[in-house]
């Protein structure tokens, strides 16, 4: 194909990707968790002021949010004087661009099929024509090392928040979440070893492909039926790299006023907010692709459903619908972890720090290497 | 100019400018934020040279993990942007220097034999999938298990190290 | 290769967001400070003393911890990818490295090194 033809397609993916996808969920329904959701389980009304011109109707809060948004570009952005100026500019971005950079492996379907698709041994075959990269914005060959490596690299924005607001609070807050978040990332990684000896790639979108296929012909082979205390294990660690309650004490209004954005307004603070709300999602998009089938629905291959062992769809479809399903699938289990985040998050109580470190390295790291040895184990045996 | 030779140069450059920074800023952290940029610059030649592991490795380990110890001991440390005299040259640094300009000399000749005509330039044929993580997989397994293995010492090594350093403050 | 300029493509058009949001405040927001406006936020009090304290040892020792567990990490994953194709050997050869950092783990328990008081 063109190159220029294919550059555009890429361009044209991302700016679906993270500006259709990433960023409009990512505020609208993060803000809808933390402040419409919170209202309800605590038994308040919330936002509900903010009115849409014409619309007699608060809409559930949405027009507070836009409202919100709108605000924060007129205030003023201030430095404090002791500040090391430049880090202070440039810490929001810090901060935003991993959050923006890991949404580059997340597949939304199954390679696009530009001649027949259809169904051998549960996975989608292509007839009279070639898979083509439509779904993902980069097809990585070690795209789960992609994520890894971009995460760990998030470490910085809020350490360098924290250092040049050069205030007490603000650096309390940056090296908590940045001890916080490194301690995390151990348990990120171990977790998903055992689920990498059954899937035996790192591919994203093979990943999902594997997670097609059906134990004893019926059930399918997500994540979550093969390891599941590794999806406990990844869910919990993600959701301290997010630094969200109950893991929020890097920001625990209570102790640290705000940590390490305590001396950050206008739209640097937003920008700082943005990115914990798009990397929110992007837990939601990575546990649903690695533990929750991804773009899979259950049964549903390349030309329509299959019930049992057949070789003829039992409801065939068209190729266009099989997509539409797929793409509906990823992003329904994607609102679905967000939803559940949000559950967990005004469920239980902040942490204390000793606590979290605690439940990181004597809980959940050895429970990690457990699981990657029992996996291991099981897996010998079995085959 | 193909375009590979384009993105080595934007690389190249690219790396060996926040080196320099490294080298020339007073404020110690911003030293460490340009060697975490110069690493996602060297990523990005390994991934010109099918190295993809390593390109990946190379930001995983190194900007995330052994940077943010440097970023923690600076904080630790707590440096002020203004604690530093202006430097002068001691004969620790005239030898470093002297050394340094050896080992460039010796890196420029080497570099500069295989453009010189009389050696080709070298364009193996890489085996399918050469630098994935399969690959290497691969490779720790089979002719470098015991390397793979005596990383586990190394590692248990740096452990014990560090807790026999940090303990006596405990 | 294509693969590559993908990320590099969201890179850029990363860059340009960050650069954007930012400078959308910095042209509509005001700018009038002040002497009190300037000063770091001390629950209202009057900050006093150097923000830049000395911390705790054990912020290292978690640092250093968790480099050793990521270059292990960083070790298991191409293993765990192959480990299929190699039965009972891989098997053994991924249990050794596997219990020697637990030797350092246990250790380094032992030692409280991972205690946070």
């Amino acid at each position: 194909m063109d190159l220029v033809w294919e550059l555009l397609i890429i361009l044209l993916k991302i700016v679906v990707v993270v500006l259709l996808f990433a960023f409009p969920i990512g505020s609208l329904m993060t803000l809808l968790g933390d402040r419409k959701q919170s209202s309800l389980i605590q038994n308040r009304i919330g936002p509900n002021r903010a009115r849409l011109p014409g619309i007699n109707h608060p809409l559930v809060g949405i027009p507070h949010f836009l409202a919100d948004g709108l605000k924060m570009i007129f205030k003023e952005d201030i430095i404090p004087r002791q500040a090391n100026r430049f880090w202070h500019t440039l810490a929001p971005a810090i901060s935003l661009f991993p959050a923006i950079a890991l949404w580059a492996v997340i597949p939304f379907s199954d390679h696009y099929c530009t001649g027949t698709a259809t169904m051998v041994d549960y996975r989608d075959v292509c007839v009279d024509g070639a898979f083509y990269n439509l779904f993902s914005i980069s097809n990585l060959e070690a795209g789960l090392l992609y994520v890894f490596a971009i995460s760990a690299v998030s470490v910085y924005g809020a350490a360098i928040a924290g250092w040049a607001s050069n205030s007490k609070f603000s650096l309390l807050g940056g090296l908590r979440s940045s001890a916080q978040m490194i301690s995390y990332e151990v348990t990120m990684g171990l977790s998903l070893a055992g689920i990498l000896i059954i899937y035996g790639t790192l591919n994203l979108n093979e990943m999902v492909v594997v997670q097609g296929q059906l134990l004893w012909d019926w059930l399918p082979m997500w994540g979550i039926v093969v390891q599941p205390l590794a999806f406990f294990l990844f869910l919990a660690a993600m959701m301290a790299e997010t630094k969200r309650a109950p893991f929020d004490v890097p920001e625990g209004e209570s102790e640290i006023v705000a940590g390490y954005f305590t001396e950050f307004s206008s739209m640097k603070f937003a920008v700082i907010q943005l990115s914990e709300y798009v990397a929110t999602v992007f837990v939601g998009s990575l546990v649903s692709t690695v533990f929750l089938g991804g773009w899979q629905v259950p049964w549903l291959y390349g030309d329509g459903f299959y019930f049992g062992n057949t070789d003829e769809p039992s409801i065939p479809l068209p190729y266009w619908l099989v997509i539409v399903l797929r793409v509906g699938s990823f992003s329904i289990k994607t609102l679905f972890i967000l939803w559940l985040q949000f559950m967990l998050r005004w469920t239980l109580p902040r942490f204390r720090y000793d606590q979290i470190m605690t439940l990181g390295w004597k809980i959940l790291l050895p429970l990690s290497l457990a699981n990657l040895v029992i996996t291991a184990f099981v897996v010998l045996v079995l085959l | 100019m193909g375009a590979e030779t384009i993105f080595f140069f934007l690389f190249g450059g690219g790396a060996i400018l926040s080196t320099l920074g490294v080298l020339l800023s007073r404020n110690p952290i911003n030293s460490a934020i340009s060697l975490v940029v110069s690493f996602f610059f060297l990523a990005g030649i390994y991934a010109m040279l099918s190295a993809h592991l390593n390109a990946i490795m190379q930001i995983m380990v190194y900007a995330g993990a052994i940077m943010v110890l440097f970023v923690f001991v600076l904080m630790l440390l707590n440096f002020g942007d203004e604690e530093h005299e202006k430097p002068r040259l001691n004969p620790t640094q005239i030898i470093s220097l002297l050394v340094g300009a050896a080992l460039l000399i010796a890196m420029f000749s080497a570099a500069t034999a295989f453009v010189d005509g009389s050696r080709q330039v070298f364009h193996p044929s890489m085996p399918p999938g050469f630098g994935g993580v399969e690959a290497i997989g691969h490779a720790l397994l089979t002719s470098y298990v015991l390397p793979f293995e005596m990383a586990a010492v190394l590692l248990l090594v740096g452990i014990v190290g560090a807790v026999v350093v940090a303990k006596r403050r405990f | 290769m294509i693969d590559y300029v993908a990320i590099l493509m969201l890179g850029l058009v990363g860059v340009a967001m960050c650069a954007t949001v930012v400078a959308l405040s910095v042209l509509f927001g005001p700018r009038n400070p002040s002497r009190w406006k300037g000063t770091a936020y001390e629950s209202g009090s009057e900050p006093f003393g150097d923000a830049r304290i000395r911390l705790d040892v054990k912020y290292y020792m978690i640092a250093i911890s968790f480099i050793m567990f990521d270059v292990e990490a960083v070790f298991l994953l191409p293993w765990a990818v192959v480990a299929k194709d190699y039965g009972a050997y891989g098997f053994v050869v991924a249990m050794v490295f596997v219990t020697i950092l637990v030797v350092g783990l246990v250790y380094e328990w032992q030692k409280g090194g991972l205690e946070w008081d």
